[in-house]
């Protein structure tokens, strides 16, 4: 429960509430993450905020952090230089073994681009241990896009087919238009042979896993990361529970089939 | 060159129609291509033609006072552009602009209706297909209503 | 016997050689911890020798009720579950986690070493000792180790005794948790009562324990005293006020529509003592501060509440706003998901939430009525 601290190596402001932090190791460093695993991040005296990491290079942690409350304020208020203290890895990730030999889709809404961030990255580096790699891409407006600069650059490639949608946009915008489910029901995959792996709002995930398995993908193939309220993230808070599932160790990333009843129970 | 009816038995909104009813249908459509922003059809227009898209990207505006246009939706290849031709008064609700080069099978609306009249087996199976073709529309129009990635939203 | 460890020693003391075992513990440098009267409620803290343990002294407990009640005999242990468990002498209701300072945007992070004094706890129901094991399967994990809790645990001293008297909400005898301990102390004491007769059978249920028994006055228990004991146990495990079936609830009770979920809600204050009382309830929350000019920070870890409504925050909200999904929560986690989670269910049947509960809601209750299916209105529609 003890943080190690990390220096601020570079600073990217995304979105007007999102940035994108280069974390080095002052001193220890933490143990090499996992794809999809999360950080507890800390902002000294405000308090800790699970974060996804969206890249592990040479030793550096990436981690993008959207301004939700006063933790994540303070920790995207950070410039170079600046301390930030680091717990982690923790959670189960996104495992890309299964994925081998087989198609990949990715489904990532809004900020939920970030987590699967590194399955792109595993992608390109290992690209002939997968079949047909699929990125669908939503979010609200062109302007809320995470990683414009990247997706672009994705695009242009021929061993990658990346596509964006967003809810609503003014006519400057020159691609899709419609909720992101309706992408994955034109994706180019073999749905039977694909692993599907799915990052964004719960709503969204939900109507996505659903959309995924209509397409024919194995429920068990379709893979999800959640997000709970988390204090610890060892399992001894609490917080994070979701039926049986502690989703800082049993998650972040959870089989669709496992998680699916638990979702879809209204807390009302 | 591909006549019609191949063109649309290649098209998803067509798939399983047998070659005798896919023969009655081509013979009210036409091949037609637009460039990059032209408007395809306009609100409040006669709703007197569908669209069966082979390539490009149509956009749904609406015009706002403030914002100007609105993108709702886009339909692509693979899509129909055009719901409102079904049913009186037979308007279009919508602006639809071609944002980039769109090639279409373009189907007389009146011609349409009128083999669906007579021939009622045909008839029921292209409403079926339109009433699923609205079901997904409503489904994700539903789902934007959700508003996924809003701050409030979760 | 019921819970007799046939391999420790089985000795009876009177009440002089009981202190003589408060005595010896002390002189170890340990902290004895037991039962005492205090503010009108039987509570648990240190104590210097077995007077100043409850005697003559019970509970009258029910729904929201506790009084204590005088027994008119000379009991030591004539009580059952005292108002407070025992998870807060392991698991503080506030634990230093951190301490940081930053200089010129340098940060340094301190990890306290845990303050883990040396105790015994004395007179520890079978309820509540059964409920450390749980908790040891939370804080002693081996992925992930609580140091604060392990070093508290390790080395306590336990002297359980059984329950003679239990009161209206216990329930362990159906939970097949008590009211005689099995297992997991190092000495175990029964208290024989009655007719002229104030003795104290001890067990020895570890070495230690064995050791320190053999240097109290003592004399060997006889076949009788063994029967005495017996009978003792089957009487106060046939009085208990309440039952519960041990075994995951039926299917009904996880039916989130099931109308009995409203009614509860209705009823529940979501005021968290049930959370506070429960000597399993494991949930806590950090908490972050500095001193003024921002150069000291502390982490503290502190008790917190499934029934709070920030319990389950996320941006935008929380994932239970309502007081009945945080009752769901509390009771389907507590007997439900914990058997998934622990292989264990989260109740030792020791009654407190009942007790301790304002509205007197009593869990029991709301399982049997839950484990009956009931057509939630919304499903089917009722027929008219």
């Amino acid at each position: 429960m003890t943080p190690r601290m990390y220096e601020v190596v570079a600073r990217r402001d995304d979105l007007p509430d999102t940035v994108t932090l280069t974390l080095a190791p002052v001193d220890e460093q933490c143990p090499t993450p996992a794809i999809g695993q999360f950080n507890m991040l800390w902002a000294f005296g405000i308090g800790e905020a699970p974060i996804s990491l969206a890249g592990f290079e040479n030793g550096h942690l990436i981690h993008t952090i959207r301004r939700v409350g006063a933790v994540t304020n303070s920790l995207a208020a950070s410039t170079t230089g600046d301390q930030i203290g680091v717990r982690g890895p923790y959670g189960t990730g996104w495992d890309l073994t299964r994925a081998a030999g087989r198609d990949v889709l990715v489904v990532a809404g809004g900020l939920g681009l970030a987590p699967v961030r590194p399955i792109i990255t595993e992608l390109f580096a290992n690209r002939s241990s997968y079949g047909r790699a699929v990125l669908l891409v939503g979010a609200r407006t062109p302007d809320a896009l995470l990683y414009r600069d990247e997706l672009e650059q994705w695009r242009g490639r021929l061993d990658i087919e990346v596509e964006v949608t967003v809810d609503s946009a003014t006519p400057s915008w020159r691609g899709d238009v419609g909720v992101v489910t309706r992408l994955v029901e034109r994706a180019p995959i073999d749905p039977e042979n694909t692993t599907a792996f799915v990052c964004g709002p719960e709503v969204m995930m939900r109507f996505a896993a659903v959309s995924v398995v209509d397409r024919g993908v194995p429920a068990a193939e379709v893979m999800l990361s959640l997000e709970r309220n988390m204090h610890c993230a060892i399992g001894h808070c609490g917080h994070c529970q979701l039926g049986p599932e502690f989703i800082c160790k049993d998650g972040p990333v959870v089989p669709w089939p496992r998680v699916k009843p638990l979702l879809r129970v209204a807390e009302r | 060159m591909k006549s019609i009816s191949d063109l649309l038995g290649e098209h998803p909104f067509f798939e399983g129609l047998p070659p005798e009813a896919l023969e009655l249908i081509s013979g009210c459509g036409t091949n037609v291509h637009f460039d990059a922003d032209a408007t395809i059809i306009s609100e409040d227009e006669p709703a007197d033609v569908f669209y069966v898209l082979r390539s490009g990207r149509v956009a749904l505006e609406v015009a706002t006072p403030r914002r100007g246009p609105l993108v709702i939706e886009t339909v692509g290849p693979g899509e129909i552009l055009g719901v409102s031709w079904l049913l009186p008064p037979y308007r279009w609700t919508f602006d639809g602009r071609a944002t980039i080069s769109t090639s279409a099978v373009a189907l007389d609306a009146a011609c349409l209706r009128q083999k669906c009249d007579q021939d009622p087996v045909l008839g029921y199976e292209m409403y079926k297909r339109f009433a699923a073709l609205v079901r997904d529309r409503l489904q994700a129009t539903r789902l934007q209503l959700v508003d996924f990635y809003g701050n409030n939203a979760s | 016997m019921e819970g007799l460890n046939t391999v420790g020693l089985v000795e009876v003391l009177t009440l002089d050689g009981l202190d003589d075992v408060v005595r010896v513990l002390r002189d170890q440098g340990r902290k004895v911890i037991g039962p005492i009267v205090r503010d009108g409620v039987i509570t648990h803290d240190e104590f210097d020798s077995v007077s100043e343990l409850p005697h003559g002294w019970t509970e009258d407990q029910d729904g929201g009720r506790y009084r204590l009640v005088p027994t008119g005999t000379d009991e030591v242990f004539g009580f059952s579950s005292p108002s407070t468990s025992w998870k807060r002498y392991l698991y503080p209701e506030r634990t230093l986690l951190i301490r940081a300072r930053r200089d010129n945007g340098t940060v340094e992070v301190v990890q306290p070493q845990p303050d883990a004094p040396a105790v015994a706890f004395f007179g520890i129901r079978s309820c509540d000792l059964v409920a450390l094991g749980i908790l040891d399967r939370v804080f002693l994990d081996r992925e992930a180790t609580d140091p604060t809790y392990a070093a508290r645990r390790s080395d306590v001293f336990i002297v359980a005794a059984a329950c003679n008297r239990p009161g209206k909400t216990c329930f362990c005898a159906s939970m097949d948790t008590g009211p005689t301990p099995r297992s997991g102390f190092d000495l175990s004491v029964r208290e024989l009562h009655g007719d002229g007769r104030h003795e104290f059978l001890v067990e020895a249920g570890s070495e230690r324990g064995t050791e320190l028994l053999a240097t109290i006055a003592s004399r060997r228990a006889t076949t009788a005293d063994l029967d005495t004991a017996q009978a003792l146990h089957g009487r106060a495990a046939a009085s208990m006020g309440r039952r519960m079936d041990p075994q995951d609830p039926p299917l009904a009770a996880l039916d989130p529509d099931h109308p009995r979920w409203d009614d509860v809600a209705n009823r529940c204050l979501a005021c968290g003592n049930c959370t506070m009382v429960c000597p399993t309830c494991f949930c806590n929350a950090t908490e972050d501060s500095t001193n003024l000019t921002g150069t000291e920070a502390e982490r503290w870890r502190v008790w917190d509440s499934c029934f709070s409504i920030d319990f389950s925050h996320l941006h935008g909200g929380s994932v239970r706003s309502t007081v009945k999904s945080r009752y769901r929560q509390w009771l389907l986690h507590k007997l439900v998901t914990w058997h998934d989670q622990f292989d264990v269910s989260g109740c030792v049947g020791c009654g407190r939430c009942i007790t301790w509960c304002p509205v007197g809601i009593d869990l029991t209750a709301e399982i049997t009525a839950l484990a009956t299916p009931q057509q939630s209105a919304g499903r089917k529609g009722v027929p008219s």
